[in-house]
Protein backbone atom coordinates (compact mmCIF):
# COMPACT_ATOMS: atom_id res chain seq x y z
CA UNK A 1 0.00 0.00 0.00
CA UNK A 2 1.33 3.43 -0.84
CA UNK A 3 1.68 5.74 2.14
CA UNK A 4 -1.74 7.22 2.70
CA UNK A 5 -1.83 10.69 4.24
CA UNK A 6 -3.09 10.53 7.81
CA UNK A 7 -5.94 12.91 8.52
CA UNK A 8 -6.14 14.43 11.99
CA UNK A 9 -9.89 14.01 12.21
CA UNK A 10 -9.78 10.27 11.49
CA UNK A 11 -10.79 7.96 14.32
CA UNK A 12 -8.43 4.99 14.56
CA UNK A 13 -9.20 1.63 16.07
CA UNK A 14 -7.08 -1.46 16.50
CA UNK A 15 -7.44 -4.05 13.76
CA UNK A 16 -9.21 -6.95 15.54
CA UNK A 17 -6.55 -9.26 14.10
CA UNK A 18 -4.28 -7.95 16.85
CA UNK A 19 -4.51 -8.08 20.60
CA UNK A 20 -2.81 -5.44 22.71
CA UNK A 21 -1.55 -6.75 26.01
CA UNK A 22 0.88 -5.88 28.78
CA UNK A 23 3.51 -8.61 28.97
CA UNK A 24 5.11 -8.85 32.37
CA UNK A 25 7.88 -11.12 31.06
CA UNK A 26 8.83 -8.56 28.39
CA UNK A 27 8.15 -5.56 30.59
CA UNK A 28 6.32 -3.80 27.77
CA UNK A 29 3.11 -3.64 25.76
CA UNK A 30 2.96 -6.13 22.94
CA UNK A 31 0.73 -6.80 19.97
CA UNK A 32 -0.20 -10.41 19.64
CA UNK A 33 -1.45 -11.84 16.37
CA UNK A 34 -1.65 -15.29 14.78
CA UNK A 35 1.56 -17.05 15.80
CA UNK A 36 3.45 -13.82 16.39
CA UNK A 37 4.23 -11.00 18.77
CA UNK A 38 5.57 -7.47 18.33
CA UNK A 39 7.13 -5.72 21.29
CA UNK A 40 6.16 -2.06 21.45
CA UNK A 41 8.41 0.71 22.67
CA UNK A 42 7.11 3.01 25.39
CA UNK A 43 5.66 5.66 23.09
CA UNK A 44 3.99 3.15 20.77
CA UNK A 45 2.48 1.53 23.86
CA UNK A 46 1.28 4.90 25.18
CA UNK A 47 -0.41 5.69 21.88
CA UNK A 48 -1.94 2.29 21.19
CA UNK A 49 -3.46 1.91 24.64
CA UNK A 50 -5.50 5.02 23.80
CA UNK A 51 -6.63 3.80 20.38
CA UNK A 52 -10.16 2.61 21.02
CA UNK A 53 -12.20 3.74 18.07
CA UNK A 54 -13.43 6.73 20.08
CA UNK A 55 -10.90 9.55 19.93
CA UNK A 56 -9.66 11.10 16.70
CA UNK A 57 -5.96 11.42 16.06
CA UNK A 58 -6.14 15.12 16.94
CA UNK A 59 -7.80 14.24 20.26
CA UNK A 60 -5.19 11.56 20.94
CA UNK A 61 -2.43 14.11 20.41
CA UNK A 62 -4.16 16.45 22.87
CA UNK A 63 -4.53 13.67 25.45
CA UNK A 64 -0.91 12.66 25.13
CA UNK A 65 0.33 16.23 25.23
CA UNK A 66 -1.63 16.77 28.44
CA UNK A 67 -0.09 13.68 29.95
CA UNK A 68 3.45 14.33 28.75
CA UNK A 69 3.70 18.15 28.71
CA UNK A 70 7.48 18.00 28.43
CA UNK A 71 7.42 15.95 25.19
CA UNK A 72 8.56 17.92 22.15
CA UNK A 73 7.41 17.24 18.59
CA UNK A 74 4.72 14.99 19.98
CA UNK A 75 2.25 15.61 17.16
CA UNK A 76 4.86 14.69 14.61
CA UNK A 77 5.77 11.51 16.47
CA UNK A 78 2.16 10.43 16.75
CA UNK A 79 1.54 11.02 13.06
CA UNK A 80 4.71 9.12 12.26
CA UNK A 81 3.50 6.26 14.40
CA UNK A 82 0.13 6.07 12.63
CA UNK A 83 1.84 6.10 9.26
CA UNK A 84 3.94 3.17 10.36
CA UNK A 85 1.06 1.37 12.09
CA UNK A 86 -1.11 1.66 9.03
CA UNK A 87 1.55 0.15 6.81
CA UNK A 88 1.67 -2.80 9.21
CA UNK A 89 -2.09 -3.12 9.12
CA UNK A 90 -2.47 -2.53 12.86
CA UNK A 91 -5.00 0.25 12.50
CA UNK A 92 -8.40 0.56 10.89
CA UNK A 93 -10.45 3.72 10.36
CA UNK A 94 -14.23 3.64 10.31
CA UNK B 1 4.66 -17.40 9.86
CA UNK B 2 6.29 -14.44 11.57
CA UNK B 3 8.29 -15.52 14.57
CA UNK B 4 8.32 -13.71 17.88
CA UNK B 5 11.36 -11.62 18.77
CA UNK B 6 14.09 -13.27 20.76
CA UNK B 7 14.20 -12.29 24.40
CA UNK B 8 16.67 -13.66 26.91
CA UNK B 9 15.98 -17.33 26.34
CA UNK B 10 12.31 -17.54 27.26
CA UNK B 11 10.02 -20.20 25.81
CA UNK B 12 7.86 -17.62 24.04
CA UNK B 13 6.12 -20.22 21.95
CA UNK B 14 4.48 -23.23 23.50
CA UNK B 15 3.21 -25.90 21.16
CA UNK B 16 0.80 -28.30 22.82
CA UNK B 17 0.46 -31.46 20.79
CA UNK B 18 -2.70 -32.64 22.48
CA UNK B 19 -3.04 -35.99 20.76
CA UNK B 20 -1.56 -38.07 17.97
CA UNK B 21 -5.02 -39.19 16.92
CA UNK B 22 -6.14 -37.80 13.60
CA UNK B 23 -8.87 -38.66 11.09
CA UNK B 24 -6.53 -37.85 8.18
CA UNK B 25 -3.53 -39.76 6.94
CA UNK B 26 -1.37 -37.10 5.30
CA UNK B 27 1.77 -38.58 3.79
CA UNK B 28 3.82 -35.53 4.88
CA UNK B 29 2.74 -35.54 8.53
CA UNK B 30 5.51 -34.36 10.86
CA UNK B 31 4.44 -36.64 13.71
CA UNK B 32 6.94 -39.31 14.70
CA UNK B 33 6.88 -42.44 12.60
CA UNK B 34 6.34 -44.58 15.66
CA UNK B 35 3.47 -42.50 17.13
CA UNK B 36 1.33 -45.59 17.72
CA UNK B 37 3.85 -46.63 20.39
CA UNK B 38 3.58 -43.40 22.46
CA UNK B 39 2.36 -43.45 26.07
CA UNK B 40 -0.91 -42.21 27.62
CA UNK B 41 -2.08 -38.68 26.84
CA UNK B 42 -1.79 -35.94 29.47
CA UNK B 43 -4.99 -35.23 31.37
CA UNK B 44 -6.84 -31.90 31.29
CA UNK B 45 -5.30 -30.87 34.59
CA UNK B 46 -1.81 -31.86 33.54
CA UNK B 47 -2.13 -29.70 30.43
CA UNK B 48 -3.40 -26.71 32.38
CA UNK B 49 -0.49 -27.11 34.73
CA UNK B 50 1.92 -27.04 31.77
CA UNK B 51 0.25 -23.88 30.42
CA UNK B 52 0.50 -22.19 33.82
CA UNK B 53 4.19 -22.97 34.22
CA UNK B 54 5.12 -21.90 30.69
CA UNK B 55 3.18 -18.66 31.03
CA UNK B 56 5.13 -17.80 34.15
CA UNK B 57 8.32 -18.36 32.19
CA UNK B 58 7.22 -15.87 29.54
CA UNK B 59 5.30 -17.92 26.96
CA UNK B 60 2.84 -15.72 25.08
CA UNK B 61 1.79 -17.84 22.12
CA UNK B 62 0.12 -21.18 22.60
CA UNK B 63 -0.58 -23.49 19.70
CA UNK B 64 -2.99 -26.39 20.05
CA UNK B 65 -2.03 -29.02 17.56
CA UNK B 66 -1.75 -32.75 17.19
CA UNK B 67 -2.57 -35.09 15.47
CA UNK B 68 -5.93 -33.44 15.26
CA UNK B 69 -6.55 -31.40 18.45
CA UNK B 70 -10.32 -31.46 17.86
CA UNK B 71 -10.27 -35.10 18.90
CA UNK B 72 -9.72 -33.95 22.51
CA UNK B 73 -13.11 -33.63 24.17
CA UNK B 74 -11.72 -31.13 26.70
CA UNK B 75 -10.46 -28.70 24.06
CA UNK B 76 -12.89 -25.92 25.01
CA UNK B 77 -11.82 -26.21 28.61
CA UNK B 78 -8.14 -26.07 27.66
CA UNK B 79 -8.72 -23.00 25.47
CA UNK B 80 -10.53 -21.20 28.29
CA UNK B 81 -7.77 -21.97 30.77
CA UNK B 82 -5.07 -20.81 28.35
CA UNK B 83 -6.85 -17.60 27.50
CA UNK B 84 -7.41 -16.87 31.20
CA UNK B 85 -3.68 -17.12 31.67
CA UNK B 86 -3.17 -14.46 29.00
CA UNK B 87 -2.03 -16.55 26.07
CA UNK B 88 -2.72 -15.76 22.46
CA UNK B 89 -4.36 -19.04 21.54
CA UNK B 90 -3.96 -20.70 18.15
CA UNK B 91 -5.82 -23.78 17.02
CA UNK B 92 -4.02 -25.63 14.26
CA UNK B 93 -6.46 -27.98 12.63
CA UNK B 94 -7.40 -29.86 9.51
CA UNK B 95 -10.98 -28.61 10.03
CA UNK B 96 -12.29 -32.15 10.22
CA UNK B 97 -14.54 -32.65 13.20
CA UNK B 98 -15.22 -28.91 13.36
CA UNK B 99 -18.65 -27.30 13.06
CA UNK B 100 -20.10 -23.82 13.52
CA UNK B 101 -21.36 -24.60 16.99
CA UNK B 102 -18.05 -25.89 18.29
CA UNK B 103 -16.27 -22.95 16.72
CA UNK B 104 -18.60 -20.56 18.52
CA UNK B 105 -17.91 -22.37 21.80
CA UNK B 106 -14.20 -21.93 21.23
CA UNK B 107 -14.74 -18.23 20.50
CA UNK B 108 -16.68 -17.90 23.71
CA UNK B 109 -13.87 -19.65 25.57
CA UNK B 110 -11.46 -17.06 24.17
CA UNK B 111 -9.81 -18.75 21.19
CA UNK B 112 -7.94 -16.09 19.19
CA UNK B 113 -7.16 -17.82 15.95
CA UNK B 114 -7.92 -20.92 13.91
CA UNK B 115 -5.49 -22.06 11.26
CA UNK B 116 -6.88 -24.48 8.75
CA UNK B 117 -4.42 -26.54 6.76
CA UNK B 118 -5.10 -27.39 3.16
CA UNK B 119 -3.30 -29.76 0.93
CA UNK B 120 -4.37 -28.35 -2.44
CA UNK B 121 -6.93 -26.12 -4.10
CA UNK B 122 -7.91 -29.03 -6.25
CA UNK B 123 -10.41 -31.34 -4.67
CA UNK B 124 -9.11 -34.45 -6.30
CA UNK B 125 -5.46 -33.96 -5.40
CA UNK B 126 -6.43 -32.91 -1.93
CA UNK B 127 -8.51 -35.96 -1.33
CA UNK B 128 -5.87 -38.21 -2.72
CA UNK B 129 -3.33 -36.70 -0.34
CA UNK B 130 -5.56 -36.66 2.67
CA UNK B 131 -6.83 -40.17 2.03
CA UNK B 132 -10.38 -38.93 2.67
CA UNK B 133 -13.19 -38.05 0.26
CA UNK B 134 -15.16 -35.33 2.05
CA UNK B 135 -12.14 -33.52 3.46
CA UNK B 136 -11.93 -30.65 1.03
CA UNK B 137 -15.58 -29.64 1.06
CA UNK B 138 -15.56 -29.64 4.86
CA UNK B 139 -12.42 -27.51 5.03
CA UNK B 140 -13.88 -24.90 2.69
CA UNK B 141 -17.02 -24.74 4.75
CA UNK B 142 -15.03 -24.34 7.95
CA UNK B 143 -12.76 -21.70 6.42
CA UNK B 144 -15.82 -19.62 5.54
CA UNK B 145 -17.18 -20.12 9.04
CA UNK B 146 -13.89 -18.95 10.59
CA UNK B 147 -14.28 -15.65 8.78
CA UNK B 148 -17.99 -15.37 9.55
CA UNK B 149 -17.28 -15.75 13.26
CA UNK B 150 -14.74 -12.93 13.24
CA UNK B 151 -11.54 -14.91 13.70
CA UNK B 152 -8.44 -13.81 11.80
CA UNK B 153 -8.09 -16.24 8.92
CA UNK B 154 -4.77 -17.88 8.37
CA UNK B 155 -4.69 -20.57 5.75
CA UNK B 156 -1.86 -22.97 5.41
CA UNK B 157 -1.34 -24.72 2.11
CA UNK B 158 1.21 -27.46 2.12
CA UNK B 159 2.72 -27.47 -1.34
CA UNK B 160 4.59 -30.25 -3.05
CA UNK B 161 5.14 -31.56 -6.54
CA UNK B 162 1.52 -32.60 -6.98
CA UNK B 163 -0.10 -29.26 -6.25
CA UNK B 164 2.54 -26.56 -6.62
CA UNK B 165 1.73 -26.06 -10.30
CA UNK B 166 -1.73 -25.00 -9.21
CA UNK B 167 -0.50 -22.26 -6.92
CA UNK B 168 -2.44 -19.61 -8.84
CA UNK B 169 -5.65 -21.45 -8.04
CA UNK B 170 -4.62 -21.84 -4.43
CA UNK B 171 -4.08 -18.08 -4.17
CA UNK B 172 -7.35 -17.33 -5.99
CA UNK B 173 -9.14 -19.52 -3.50
CA UNK B 174 -7.54 -17.66 -0.57
CA UNK B 175 -8.59 -14.32 -2.01
CA UNK B 176 -12.11 -15.59 -2.45
CA UNK B 177 -12.16 -16.82 1.15
CA UNK B 178 -10.90 -13.37 2.30
CA UNK B 179 -7.95 -14.81 4.16
CA UNK B 180 -5.73 -12.48 6.19
CA UNK B 181 -2.53 -14.51 5.99
CA UNK B 182 -1.70 -17.36 3.68
CA UNK B 183 1.25 -19.57 4.23
CA UNK B 184 2.33 -21.39 1.09
CA UNK B 185 4.77 -23.77 2.63
CA UNK B 186 6.54 -26.46 0.72
CA UNK B 187 6.53 -29.36 3.08
CA UNK B 188 9.61 -29.93 5.18
CA UNK B 189 11.02 -33.39 4.94
CA UNK B 190 10.68 -34.72 8.45
CA UNK B 191 8.67 -37.58 9.86
CA UNK B 192 6.33 -39.02 7.28
CA UNK B 193 7.36 -36.53 4.63
CA UNK B 194 10.93 -37.82 4.71
CA UNK B 195 9.72 -41.33 3.96
CA UNK B 196 7.80 -39.86 1.03
CA UNK B 197 10.32 -37.30 -0.06
CA UNK B 198 10.80 -38.61 -3.57
CA UNK B 199 7.06 -38.41 -4.17
CA UNK B 200 6.76 -34.90 -2.71
CA UNK B 201 9.80 -32.79 -3.55
CA UNK B 202 9.06 -30.39 -6.42
CA UNK B 203 11.64 -29.67 -9.10
CA UNK B 204 13.55 -26.41 -9.10
CA UNK B 205 11.65 -25.25 -12.17
CA UNK B 206 8.33 -25.93 -10.45
CA UNK B 207 9.47 -23.99 -7.43
CA UNK B 208 10.75 -20.98 -9.32
CA UNK B 209 7.57 -20.73 -11.32
CA UNK B 210 5.44 -20.92 -8.19
CA UNK B 211 7.48 -18.23 -6.50
CA UNK B 212 7.20 -15.94 -9.51
CA UNK B 213 3.43 -16.40 -9.62
CA UNK B 214 3.20 -15.64 -5.91
CA UNK B 215 5.19 -12.45 -6.43
CA UNK B 216 2.85 -11.38 -9.22
CA UNK B 217 -0.13 -11.87 -6.94
CA UNK B 218 1.55 -9.86 -4.19
CA UNK B 219 1.88 -6.91 -6.54
CA UNK B 220 -1.67 -7.28 -7.73
CA UNK B 221 -3.00 -7.46 -4.17
CA UNK B 222 -1.02 -4.44 -3.14
CA UNK B 223 -2.27 -2.42 -6.09
CA UNK B 224 -5.83 -3.37 -5.15
CA UNK B 225 -5.28 -2.36 -1.51
CA UNK B 226 -5.93 -5.92 -0.35
CA UNK B 227 -4.05 -6.52 2.95
CA UNK B 228 -3.80 -10.31 2.36
CA UNK B 229 -0.25 -11.41 3.14
CA UNK B 230 1.23 -14.25 1.10
CA UNK B 231 4.07 -16.04 2.79
CA UNK B 232 6.03 -18.36 0.53
CA UNK B 233 8.28 -20.86 2.23
CA UNK B 234 10.85 -22.60 0.03
CA UNK B 235 12.11 -26.05 0.93
CA UNK B 236 15.68 -25.79 2.12
CA UNK B 237 16.61 -28.59 -0.26
CA UNK B 238 17.04 -25.83 -2.83
CA UNK B 239 19.14 -23.56 -0.63
CA UNK B 240 22.92 -23.44 -0.26
CA UNK B 241 22.76 -22.50 3.42
CA UNK B 242 20.60 -24.19 6.03
CA UNK B 243 17.93 -22.44 8.05
CA UNK B 244 18.53 -21.34 11.62
CA UNK B 245 16.38 -24.13 12.84
CA UNK B 246 13.75 -23.16 15.45
CA UNK B 247 15.68 -19.91 15.90
CA UNK B 248 18.17 -21.91 17.91
CA UNK B 249 17.85 -25.03 20.00
CA UNK B 250 15.99 -24.30 23.23
CA UNK B 251 15.85 -20.56 22.49
CA UNK B 252 12.17 -19.69 22.05
CA UNK B 253 10.24 -22.86 21.22
CA UNK B 254 8.93 -25.49 23.55
CA UNK B 255 6.84 -28.42 22.36
CA UNK B 256 5.01 -30.75 24.68
CA UNK B 257 3.89 -34.00 23.07
CA UNK B 258 0.70 -35.93 23.90
CA UNK B 259 2.42 -38.06 26.53
CA UNK B 260 4.17 -35.10 28.19
CA UNK B 261 7.61 -35.38 26.61
CA UNK B 262 9.09 -31.88 26.27
CA UNK B 263 11.03 -31.09 23.09
CA UNK B 264 12.91 -28.06 21.75
CA UNK B 265 11.17 -28.62 18.42
CA UNK B 266 8.31 -30.83 17.34
CA UNK B 267 10.45 -33.24 15.35
CA UNK B 268 13.34 -33.60 17.84
CA UNK B 269 11.83 -36.75 19.24
CA UNK B 270 13.54 -38.71 16.47
CA UNK B 271 17.00 -37.82 17.87
CA UNK B 272 18.90 -40.22 20.13
CA UNK B 273 18.62 -37.85 23.09
CA UNK B 274 16.68 -38.49 26.22
CA UNK B 275 14.07 -35.77 26.57
CA UNK B 276 12.44 -34.88 29.88
CA UNK B 277 8.77 -35.33 30.66
CA UNK B 278 6.47 -32.76 32.29
CA UNK B 279 5.03 -35.50 34.47
CA UNK B 280 8.33 -35.90 36.33
CA UNK B 281 10.08 -32.52 36.01
CA UNK B 282 9.06 -28.88 36.32
CA UNK B 283 9.04 -26.88 33.10
CA UNK B 284 11.58 -24.47 34.59
CA UNK B 285 14.00 -27.33 35.19
CA UNK B 286 13.29 -28.79 31.77
CA UNK B 287 13.99 -25.48 30.05
CA UNK B 288 16.96 -24.33 32.11
CA UNK B 289 18.90 -27.37 33.18
CA UNK B 290 17.75 -30.59 31.52
CA UNK B 291 20.48 -32.18 29.39
CA UNK B 292 18.06 -32.54 26.47
CA UNK B 293 17.36 -28.80 26.22
CA UNK B 294 21.02 -27.90 26.66
CA UNK B 295 22.38 -30.44 24.23
CA UNK B 296 22.71 -28.13 21.21
CA UNK B 297 22.73 -24.76 22.94
CA UNK B 298 25.77 -22.60 22.19
CA UNK B 299 28.33 -23.87 19.66
CA UNK B 300 30.65 -26.11 21.68
CA UNK B 301 29.00 -29.19 20.13
CA UNK B 302 29.79 -28.16 16.56
CA UNK B 303 32.15 -30.24 14.43
CA UNK B 304 33.94 -28.90 11.37
CA UNK B 305 33.21 -27.27 8.98
CA UNK B 306 30.79 -25.37 11.24
CA UNK B 307 33.15 -24.89 14.17
CA UNK B 308 35.54 -22.59 12.34
CA UNK B 309 32.95 -21.15 9.95
CA UNK B 310 32.39 -17.40 10.05
CA UNK B 311 28.69 -17.87 9.27
CA UNK B 312 27.88 -20.04 12.27
CA UNK B 313 26.03 -17.28 14.12
CA UNK B 314 23.62 -17.00 11.23
CA UNK B 315 22.41 -20.58 11.00
CA UNK B 316 23.93 -22.39 14.00
CA UNK B 317 24.85 -25.26 11.71
CA UNK B 318 21.29 -25.82 10.52
CA UNK B 319 18.73 -28.41 11.51
CA UNK B 320 19.77 -31.23 13.84
CA UNK B 321 16.95 -33.50 12.70
CA UNK B 322 17.86 -33.04 9.06
CA UNK B 323 21.53 -33.73 9.82
CA UNK B 324 20.50 -36.87 11.65
CA UNK B 325 18.12 -38.13 8.96
CA UNK B 326 20.55 -37.54 6.14
CA UNK B 327 23.87 -38.50 7.72
CA UNK B 328 22.99 -40.62 10.75
CA UNK B 329 24.95 -38.17 12.95
CA UNK B 330 22.91 -35.50 14.69
CA UNK B 331 26.02 -33.36 15.30
CA UNK B 332 26.90 -33.14 11.62
CA UNK B 333 26.65 -30.00 9.54
CA UNK B 334 23.20 -29.81 7.98
CA UNK B 335 23.79 -31.28 4.48
CA UNK B 336 21.79 -28.42 2.99
CA UNK B 337 24.94 -26.35 3.49
CA UNK B 338 27.17 -26.40 0.42
CA UNK B 339 30.17 -26.56 2.78
CA UNK B 340 28.94 -29.86 4.21
CA UNK B 341 30.88 -32.94 3.08
CA UNK B 342 27.46 -34.62 2.78
CA UNK B 343 25.93 -31.94 0.54
CA UNK B 344 25.85 -34.46 -2.30
CA UNK B 345 22.87 -36.10 -0.59
CA UNK B 346 20.86 -32.93 -1.16
CA UNK B 347 22.08 -32.72 -4.74
CA UNK B 348 20.98 -36.32 -5.25
CA UNK B 349 17.50 -35.54 -3.92
CA UNK B 350 17.21 -32.60 -6.32
CA UNK B 351 18.28 -34.88 -9.13
CA UNK B 352 15.73 -37.43 -8.11
CA UNK B 353 13.01 -34.77 -8.22
CA UNK B 354 13.75 -34.28 -11.90
CA UNK B 355 12.65 -37.84 -12.64
CA UNK B 356 8.98 -37.57 -13.35
CA UNK B 357 7.80 -41.07 -12.57
CA UNK B 358 4.91 -41.53 -10.15
CA UNK B 359 5.67 -43.09 -6.81
CA UNK B 360 3.68 -44.90 -4.21
CA UNK B 361 3.25 -42.94 -1.02
CA UNK B 362 3.21 -44.24 2.51
CA UNK B 363 0.14 -42.87 4.26
CA UNK B 364 0.25 -41.88 7.90
CA UNK B 365 -1.97 -44.26 9.80
CA UNK B 366 -1.71 -46.59 12.72
CA UNK B 367 -1.00 -49.67 10.68
CA UNK B 368 1.95 -48.06 8.94
CA UNK B 369 3.10 -46.55 12.21
CA UNK B 370 3.27 -49.97 13.81
CA UNK B 371 5.53 -51.08 10.99
CA UNK B 372 7.97 -48.29 11.90
CA UNK B 373 7.58 -49.15 15.57
CA UNK B 374 8.83 -52.66 15.23
CA UNK B 375 12.47 -51.94 14.44
S1 LIG C 1 29.45 -24.73 7.59
FE1 LIG C 1 27.99 -24.85 9.28
S2 LIG C 1 28.00 -22.82 10.20
FE2 LIG C 1 28.99 -22.63 8.19
S3 LIG C 1 27.34 -21.96 6.83
FE3 LIG C 1 27.45 -24.22 6.74
S4 LIG C 1 26.00 -24.94 8.29
FE4 LIG C 1 26.37 -22.77 8.69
Amino acid sequence: MSAVAIQLEQVPRLNPMFRLQWEKAQDCWVLLYPEGMVKLNASAGAILTRVKGEASIAQLIEQLQAEYPEAEDLAEDVLGFFQHAQALNWILYD
Amino acid sequence: MIKPEIASRQPLWLLAELTYKCPLQCPYCSNPLDFAGAGAELTTQEWIDVFTQAREMGAAQLGFSGGEPLVRQDLTELIAAARDLGYYTNLITSGLGLNAERMADFRQAGLDHIQISFQASDEEVNNMLAGSAKAFEQKLKMAREVKAQGYPMVLNFVTHRHNIDRIDRIIELCIELEADYVELATCQYYGWAFENRAALLPTRAQLEKAEAITQEYRQRLQAAGNPLKLIFVTPDYYEERPKKCMNGWGEIFLTVTPDGTALPCHSARMLPIEFPNVKTMSLEEIWQTSPGFNYFRGDAWMPEPCRSCDEKEQDLGGCRCQAFMLTGDMHATDPVCSKSPEHHRILAARQEAELAEEREMTYRNERNSRIFCRG
